[in-house]
């Protein structure tokens, strides 16, 4: 039985069903190619999601974010995370929400983490740069050269629509506009990157054949210019899992997942060099367990408070069902495949 | 047997391999290089192979082939081409048989 489970892959005639007692643990199937437990390796993304407030109300957000959220980072847990980023040598400042760009210490958080030399990350809806009361907001980012990894799951309005809501498609695109006009997608220094995420209960396919798609689409139907597109894979948490669960697609999608698990994705799995920080100041390997309340574990700080980049860089990854989300196929990242 | 298709049995494909394991190797071998990038790009396959499934009317191969084109990136509108020009074939084909129809009439009619 155990043998079926490898058989060739990609291609859903070739998975077999993984057990009839459930799904391995994804310990297990680590331990299998030697690599439990599995170790952080450093801290190369500092990435910080500054809290649930945002605008828009995404059918698959892992966040459970929504203009009613009130979790938001403070300004003294901002100051908290610069000063254990000062600690560090980790080139990269991920700041994420939510809508990041709502916090009111966002600004404070993308100029401090320059002054400090790191390159800045913004993971933008998109549709917040069209805000009024953000009318400023991408000639801030534009200035500062800030990396914007914005989402946008399909060139079409119908399937984005109905992943992040009505209208958001047609602002996407006045969005992405804007920041061409401002030379993002254009210039080196301005890096505008797309983040592809299935539009229902299929993982991503091949990241490059996608974004060959989108450069196509986009500039063939808008004039549209981007640098990469990432291919990420909706975890089975929070609102999509509740997707998953309502539309009786759960267990089919996880055995899609099982089956699809690739050692060498899960080798370069994010959590390895990623620390995430939530708006209140505790610590994650990554942004899903921060979403499933697993602060960092085996000994390691949970606060920003008590950061050590000693006790950190290479502390024990906290593990669940949903990593398979991570290590299938081509693997998946906040920066795209891994494989 | 209650039924004859069920979506739970696509997964037990690789049983085939139980009683015939080099011929299953080999057909798995030569299925996995056709669907690689090529002259035709995985989309175009993914999008052929949906247009066979239909011509076919396989239902184990319409699910695994719908899938694999949204995961591919194809929309509903490219995918509903697919099937039309499937079906557009089918549908020829049995109307250009009518011209055997019209040979046979004509051979046997005065």
């Amino acid at each position: 039985m155990e043998a079926q489970l490898e058989l060739p892959t990609r291609n859903a005639h070739f998975s077999p069903r993984p057990s009839e007692n459930g799904f391995p643990s994804f310990n297990s199937r680590l331990a299998r190619h030697g690599l439990h437990p599995l170790r952080a390796t450093g801290i190369d993304v500092f990435q910080i999601n500054v809290g649930k407030l945002c605008n828009q109300t995404c059918r698959h957000c892992h966040v459970d974010a929504g203009p009613d959220r009130t979790e938001r980072m403070t300004r003294q847990t901002a100051e908290d995370c610069i000063r254990a980023l000062e600690l560090t040598d980790a080139p990269t400042v991920d700041i994420t929400g939510g809508a990041p760009e709502l916090n009111e210490n966002f600004r404070y958080l993308v100029d401090a983490s320059k002054a400090l030399g790191r390159h800045v990350m913004d993971r933008s809806n998109l549709t917040v740069l069209l805000l009024r009361s953000q009318s400023d907001l991408a000639r801030f980012l534009a200035d500062r050269e800030v990396e914007i990894i914005a989402s946008l799951p399909y060139f079409l309005a119908e399937r984005t629509d109905a992943q992040r809501g009505a209208g958001v498609f047609d602002k996407s695109i006045q969005a992405l506009k804007l920041l061409n006009r401002l030379g993002y997608g254009r210039e080196p220094a301005l890096r505008l990157n797309l983040v592809y995420n299935p539009t229902g209960a299929f993982l991503p396919g091949d990241q490059d054949a996608l974004e060959r798609e989108f450069k196509r689409e986009l500039d063939r139907r808008y004039q549209i210019r981007f640098d990469r597109l990432f291919a990420i894979t909706n975890l089975p948490i929070s609102r999509f899992l509740d997707f998953l669960v309502e539309t009786g697609n759960y267990e089919q999608y996880m055995e899609r997942l099982v089956n699809a698990f690739n050692p060498a994705a899960a080798r370069a799995v994010m959590c390895r060099n990623t620390l995430s920080v939530s708006w209140d100041g505790r610590l994650y390997d990554c942004d899903f367990n921060q979403m499933l309340d697993e602060t960092v574990g085996f000994g390691a700080p949970t606060h920003i408070r008590d950061f050590s980049p000693e006790l950190l860089e290479n502390r024990r990854i906290v593990t669940g069902l949903h990593c398979y989300g991570c290590t299938a196929g081509a693997g998946s990242s906040c920066g795209g495949t891994t494989a | 047997m209650s039924h004859y298709y069920d979506d739970h049995d696509l997964s037990r494909f690789g049983d085939m391999g139980r009683n015939a394991p080099d011929l299953w190797e080999k057909f798995n071998d030569w299925y996995q290089a056709t669907f690689q990038e090529g002259s035709l790009s995985g989309r175009e396959k993914a999008l052929i192979a949906l247009g066979v499934a239909h011509a076919l009317q396989c239902p184990y191969c319409i699910d695994a082939w719908s899938q694999e084109c949204l995961e591919k990136g194809s929309n509903l509108d490219q995918m509903t081409e697919a099937v039309h020009v499937a079906a557009a074939i089918r549908g020829g084909a049995a109307l250009v048989h009518g011209v055997q129809m019209r040979k046979r009439n004509a051979q046997l009619s005065m």
